[in-house]
Order: C-alpha cells, then sequence, then structure tokens
C-alpha cells in the first residue's frame, strides 16, 4: 500500500461508491466476456468469494485455479509458469499464496494484470481498499481518530491500513499486549510521514475517544504460555459492556474471521461494522476489476 | 602511484612494499579493514579463478584504522562491477593500472538497484525459493546503507556480508 498515492485510492473509493448499487444486485454487463482467474494456494472465504461475485455481478466469468494439489503445482511447476499459462486464458488474474512478494513475481510473468489478494505475511491491499471504503461511508476519512486494537506484530491487515490511513492524517493508536507490537520501522515510517502515532496496552484508555475501534484476532500459537494468552485475549475482548461510554458515533471493524475478540452481543449495538465491512468487500473488488479490465474509471 | 597503496606504513624504518606493483589489472584500495574476501565474492572471484590476484588485510591506514587491499592482475573491472562493493566497502577506491600507471582513479557509487549480490534476509520470499527470479534489492539509502528487496519488500541493514550470494 506504500506505492499508493492518495489520488489513486480515492479513485478506487469514487468508483467503488458507483458501483455499490450492482453489488446489491442491480444487473450490469459491463464486464461481459471478461474472464478473471483465481489462484488461492491458500486458503480463503471472503476474499475469494467477494472477488467472485464482483466479477459475475458485472456480468464476467471466473475460472478457478482449485486445491493446488490437483492442479500442476503438485507436478512442481513454479509459480512463474503457472501465472504465464493461466495469463493467457484469463483477462486478469487474483492471486493469494504462502510467500512474500508472491504478487509481484506474478506481474513479472503475467501477460495479465495481477491483483494481491495476501502474500503470505506481506500485503493484503484489497482488505486495505475496503476497510478505507467502510471508513469512508461509515465514519470519515478525515482527521480519523482510530485505535488499531490486538496483533500488531504480525497481522499484514494492520499494518498496510496504517500506512494508507497516514495519507489521511489519522491520529492513530497502537492498542498490543507488548510480545506484539507494531514492528519499529512501520511505526517510524509513519512518523516521518507526520501521522500522529502513540502505544498502549490498555484498550480501556482508548475507547472512549476515538472514531474507530479496528480490531484484530491475537492468535494462539503466537503464545508460547497458554495462561499468557488467556491473560491477554481476554483483556481485548469487546462486550457492549465495554462499549457503554463510546462516542455514540463510534463505529467497529473487524476484518474477520473473529474468535472471541467480539462478543456476538456487540452485534446488536450501533458501533457494529465488521459485517457490512466484509459486504464492501464486493463494491471495491468490482471498482478494481473495472478499472483494471473495463475500460477504467 | 600503484605502488603506493599498498606500502607499509606500519613500521619505523625503510618502508617496503607487501606486495609488488602490477603492470596492468585494478586495485582496490580504502576496502574496510577485513572485507576484502567479501569484496572479492561480491566481484564473483572464487578460489577456482585463474587471475593472479593480491589481497592485503588490515593493514594500518590512517582513513579506516585498518584496510584491505585486493589487486586483479590483467583485468579492467568495469564500472558497474566495482560500483556493487560499496554495499560493504563504500570508501573503496579504484584504481586501473596500465603499464604501471594509473590511469584512472575513481570512488565507488552505489547503484539504484542491486541485482543477484545479496539475497534476501526474509526466508518467506518468494525471492528465495527456485521461482527463476534473481534477487533485487532497491536502495533506498546509501549512507549508511539500506536495502530494500523488491519483492517482499524487507529491508536489509545489517549484517549484509551474511547474505552475499
Amino acid at each position: 500500500m506504500r506505492e499508493f498515492s492518495r489520488e489513486e485510492i480515492d479513485s478506487v473509493l469514487d468508483l467503488a461508491s458507483n458501483l455499490e448499487a450492482f453489488a446489491r444486485g442491480k444487473k450490469s454487463d459491463m464486464l461481459a466476456g471478461k474472464i478473471l482467474a483465481l489462484l488461492f494456494f491458500e486458503p480463503s472465504t471472503r476474499t475469494r468469494m467477494s472477488f467472485e461475485t464482483a466479477m459475475k455481478r458485472l456480468g464476467g466469468g471466473v475460472i478457478n485455479l482449485g486445491p493446488a494439489e490437483g492442479s500442476s503445482i503438485s507436478k512442481g511447476e513454479s509459480l512463474a509458469d503457472t501465472v504465464r499459462v493461466i495469463g493467457g486464458y484469463a483477462d486478469a488474474l487474483v492471486i493469494r499464496h504462502p510467500k512474500e512478494g508472491s504478487a509481484r513475481l506474478a506481474s513479472e510473468f503475467s501477460p495479465v494484470p495481477v491483483l494481491n489478494a495476501g502474500d503470505g505475511a506481506g500485503h493484503h491491499p484489497t482488505q486495505t481498499l475496503l476497510d478505507l471504503y467502510t471508513i469512508k461511508k461509515e465514519s470519515r476519512l478525515e482527521n480519523l481518530s482510530i485505535a488499531l486494537v490486538g496483533d500488531l506484530k504480525y497481522g499484514r491487515t494492520v499494518h498496510s491500513l496504517a500506512y494508507a490511513l497516514s495519507l489521511y492524517g489519522a491520529d492513530i493508536t497502537l492498542v498490543s499486549p507488548p510480545s506484539l507490537r507494531m514492528p519499529e520501522p512501520i511505526k517510524s515510517d509513519l512518523s516521518s510521514k507526520g501521522t500522529k502515532v502513540r502505544e498502549t496496552c490498555d484498550l480501556n484508555e482508548v475507547v472512549n475517544n476515538v472514531d474507530v475501534l479496528y480490531m484484530t484476532r491475537i492468535q494462539r500459537e503466537r503464545f508460547p504460555d497458554p495462561v499468557e494468552y488467556k491473560k491477554v485475549a481476554s483483556s481485548y475482548r469487546l462486550t457492549p459492556e465495554f462499549l457503554a461510554n463510546a462516542r455514540d458515533n463510534l463505529i467497529v471493524m473487524h476484518p474477520l474471521p473473529r474468535v472471541d475478540e467480539i462478543t456476538p452481543a456487540v452485534d446488536a449495538t450501533s458501533h457494529a461494522r465488521y459485517f457490512q465491512q466484509s459486504f464492501y468487500g464486493v463494491p471495491v473488488r468490482m471498482a478494481l476489476l473495472k478499472m483494471l479490465i473495463g475500460g477504467g474509471a | 602511484m600503484a605502488e603506493a597503496v599498498s606500502r607499509d606504513r606500519s613500521r619505523d624504518g625503510p618502508k617496503e612494499l607487501r606486495v609488488k606493483t602490477i603492470r596492468n589489472g585494478t586495485v582496490i584500495d580504502h576496502i574496510a579493514g577485513g572485507q576484502a574476501l567479501n569484496v572479492l565474492k561480491i566481484l564473483g572471484i572464487s578460489g577456482t579463478t585463474d587471475a593472479t590476484l593480491s589481497v592485503v588485510m588490515n593493514v594500518e591506514s590512517g582513513k579506516l584504522g585498518k584496510k584491505d587491499i585486493v589487486k586483479v592482475e590483467d583485468r579492467e573491472l568495469k564500472e558497474e562491477e566495482v560500483n556493487r562493493i560499496a554495499l560493504i566497502a563504500p570508501a573503496a577506491t579504484i584504481n586501473i593500472i596500465r603499464d604501471y600507471k594509473v590511469i584512472e582513479k575513481r570512488h565507488v557509487d552505489l547503484p539504484d538497484e542491486i541485482v543477484n549480490v545479496v539475497r534476501c534476509q526474509n526466508p518467506n520470499c518468494i525471492s528465495n525459493t527456485s521461482e527463476p527470479v534473481k534477487s533485487r534489492m532497491l536502495v533506498k539509502t546509501k549512507n549508511p546503507v539500506l536495502l530494500r528487496c523488491i519483492y517482499c519488500e524487507q529491508p536489509l541493514t545489517d549484517r549484509l556480508a551474511e547474505y552475499l550470494i
């Protein structure tokens, strides 16, 4: 996301807004005759299905690599060869791969545009764009006060989002256990761009002072000691009571899937936006497909 | 001129040359002490080379404290070859020698992109697999040297020598 300018992001978000009616079911043949290839080398539910939905809602077709074990990958074919071959069948590729940098490599070999749907612990730019779209629709992008909560060390979503928010002058509070703090190079990058960044372990301290609470899952496997995990996990469990004194317009986001960091009771509060956020993946991915293979914005 | 670079200044008494002057070739001087073998590695000069080589390590230097010197006979190293050594020897000077005379003297200057010299330190980077790609590093800053992998974008700052290909 570091390479995106604010103008480029804005143009995706504006187009997504124009396409939202089609994401909700209005008929379209904007991408009729076009084919999108989905190459998911790792499991995915939301990203894969929302790309497929976005393409089909715009009248296009989708081909799917399917499980890697039944494909040429199991015969030892390189990623470079795979994208060269499948790039010959489709108008664009969507790739998720466990290795960092795989999408960039794919773009070097593919004859058609490549969309990165997550490369290892690297980037997941379409998630960031849909996060920004959610914030724009449900809160405000300008002068936003946001708390990023949970695993800020390994969570690629929060890294990309923090970079993108720095383009909009956001005030960012990082809430995490000490062992899962955001990596120093990212924090110094953000500060050097003039972004106000502060750090705390205590969610109580910030919950009443922000516009957006962006929750993430704390993964059990990051903690060698299960007792330590339980202590940390329970300190970031969002309940309606916890939100009692929050601003009325506070929104709660989560890239999903959640485990127990947001209790189901929060779903019924006026703050919950994570399911809308998940839906917004469709118009945002529609916008990207339209820009790449549908004749631009 | 070519003699001066290997003159021993560390002892009292008559000055002596540790390594004889070369007639034709390249002398790389002002390599930080202990880095000469890494310089050879970057230049692609291995133990099986046919070239006549002289390597002097850890001689006293006014500028660097201790420095190394490499002399490669009968080979004039090209600019793009030697610039890569700025990764680990930014103060190095290159002397091109013809018929015992220095006909060209220049400093090394790191290029904007380094290809196939250092591998990415991220074991999960796609460039560290059997894919048909070379390691590519963008040079973000030259002093201190900060590289960023073009694929996974991980920075590489210290322990560069450990990652030489």
